[in-house]
């Protein structure tokens, strides 16, 4: 999957639509292991949508998407192995600690020896000290943290952030920020939506904006001079 | 704020028959050990079967000559009707929760999903049915705990477990889902209370025990034939994700 030759993200004239409305029409792009893609565009644009079909949370009416050479349509169970994803909801369990709830993504994951990789992460997130605590507890930035912590806990090769900043402080979307980098650093493909064009040009390789079902690249940010 | 570090290496476990039962268990131990904190479903379905207990007894109380005559219909009506409440929740919460997405998202098969969530509430029918037969016990001087009928509440549970969590994944992301699940339900589950009903009524009426293994055997197929269709449909429910 981190062949650097295959696209780890390749989505083909993908089309989708609600009843009567189009919300994704004809959509192409590729991203590569290394690469971070920025998504923008208004509420109902249908960037959620996207992230949800390339997530394998749902199915285009047209078009194909493949993660690596493997075609979403007809992959197995075993494909969503490949994928982090932070959406809106943070899909974490408010009675269970922040531990409990990693440590039952891990086992559903089939980690082996998980233990660790929480911790690492945890800490990473400076979420440690309040790992005994119950979710509902948290600030609605510490559930944010504990979802990326969530996706990323199976160390995907493709990662899909759905507006990761939202409800993050100065100093969570710095470490968000740093985050990315580093996932770039491993050869992660990450695609991410914002409604931030600052943070969509800093994370972003490439700086795409969904407008009327259609894609439209609107920049190609020089990393040398952000 | 702690510096991002080099990724452990992840590593994931082969897979075969036991990572299967072992998803299955990961599921329902989850389900378990957040309904112990909440006891949410348990406990409203304790406190349904208690007081609708009560109420039959006040209703039957003065106008049946014999409690026998009416507690096999009792018991199974009110394990019925307390199910729903339960089984709504089952994948309900997970939708308002937006956790149902996560679970959604892993590499588990979906029966997996559901063999896990059906073993939970499977759990939470038993706690139930063991303070509600005790209530009845008292409340209507009938004694219930006899292996025959005990045997066909535990496989007529496992049925209605069985259908009733297909449904409520069905019926999950409905808005309307309260009043759909028993509707839907409800209907199917007529041979299952028919037969319950039967096969304690022989008990508690002292025929002979022969008389209530054709009963047994109509439980053992509906529960044969239930987890057979949900292993057929359940991927189909999910299909969009």
């Amino acid at each position: 999957m981190t062949d650097r030759a295959t696209p780890l993200i390749r989505c083909e004239h993908v089309e989708k639509r609600f009843g009567h409305k189009r919300v994704l029409r004809d959509v192409s792009f590729t991203v590569a292991a290394g690469e971070v893609l920025s998504l923008l565009g208004a509420n109902g644009s249908g960037k959620t949508t996207l992230l949800r079909i390339i997530s394998a949370l749902d199915r285009p009416d047209r078009g194909e998407v493949w993660l690596g050479p493997v075609p979403l349509s007809s992959a197995a169970a075993e494909i969503r192995r490949y994928v982090g994803v932070v959406a809106h909801a943070p899909m974490l369990y408010d009675r269970l600690t922040g531990s409990e709830n990693l440590s039952f993504y891990a086992r559903l994951y089939d980690l082996e020896k998980p233990q660790k990789r929480i911790e690492q992460l945890l800490r990473t997130l400076d979420l440690w000290r309040w790992r005994d605590d119950a979710v509902r507890t948290f600030s609605r930035g510490m559930t944010q943290r504990l979802a990326i912590a969530r996706a990323l806990l199976h160390d995907p090769p493709v990662v899909v952030l759905d507006e990761p900043d939202t409800g993050l402080d100065r100093e969570s979307i710095d470490l968000l920020t740093e985050l990315v980098a580093h996932l770039r650093s491993r050869s992660r493909a990450v695609v991410t939506t914002t409604h931030s064009i600052e943070r969509a040009q800093v994370w972003g390789d490439r700086v795409f904006e969904l407008r009327g079902g259609h894609l439209h690249q609107i920049g190609c940010p020089d990393r040398n001079t952000l | 704020m702690a510096e991002i570090s080099e990724v452990e290496g992840v590593t994931h476990r082969e897979g075969g028959i036991a990572a299967y039962l072992r998803r299955v268990w990961v599921v329902a131990e989850k389900d378990v050990r957040a309904e112990m904190r909440s006891k949410e479903v348990v406990g409203t379905m304790a406190a349904f079967s208690v007081l609708a207990a009560v109420v039959f007894g006040l209703a039957f109380d003065l106008r049946v000559p014999r409690s026998e005559l009416v507690v096999p219909g009792i018991l199974w009506v009110i394990v019925l009707f307390a199910g729903v409440l339960g089984l709504n929740r089952s994948f309900g919460s997970e939708v308002d929760r937006g956790t149902l997405a996560g679970l959604l998202l892993a590499p588990v098969e979906r029966s997996a999903i559901y063999l896990g969530k059906a073993a939970a509430n499977l759990l939470y029918f038993l706690i139930v049915e063991a303070l509600l037969v005790p209530a009845l016990l008292i409340l209507f001087d009938v004694n219930l705990l006899k292996p025959i009928v005990l045997l066909g509440l535990l496989l007529g549970t496992i049925g209605y477990v069985g259908v009733g969590t297909l449904f409520a994944a069905l019926t999950s992301r409905n808005r309307a889902r309260e009043t759909l699940l028993p509707v839907l339900l409800l209907p199917v589950l007529v041979p299952l209370f028919i037969s319950g009903v039967g096969l304690t009524s022989v008990i508690l009426d002292g025929r002979a025990t022969a008389e209530a293994w054709p009963w047994l055997v109509i439980i053992g197929l509906f529960d044969a034939l239930v987890f057979a269709i949900a292993f057929l449909l359940v991927d189909v429910i999910w299909e969009k994700g």
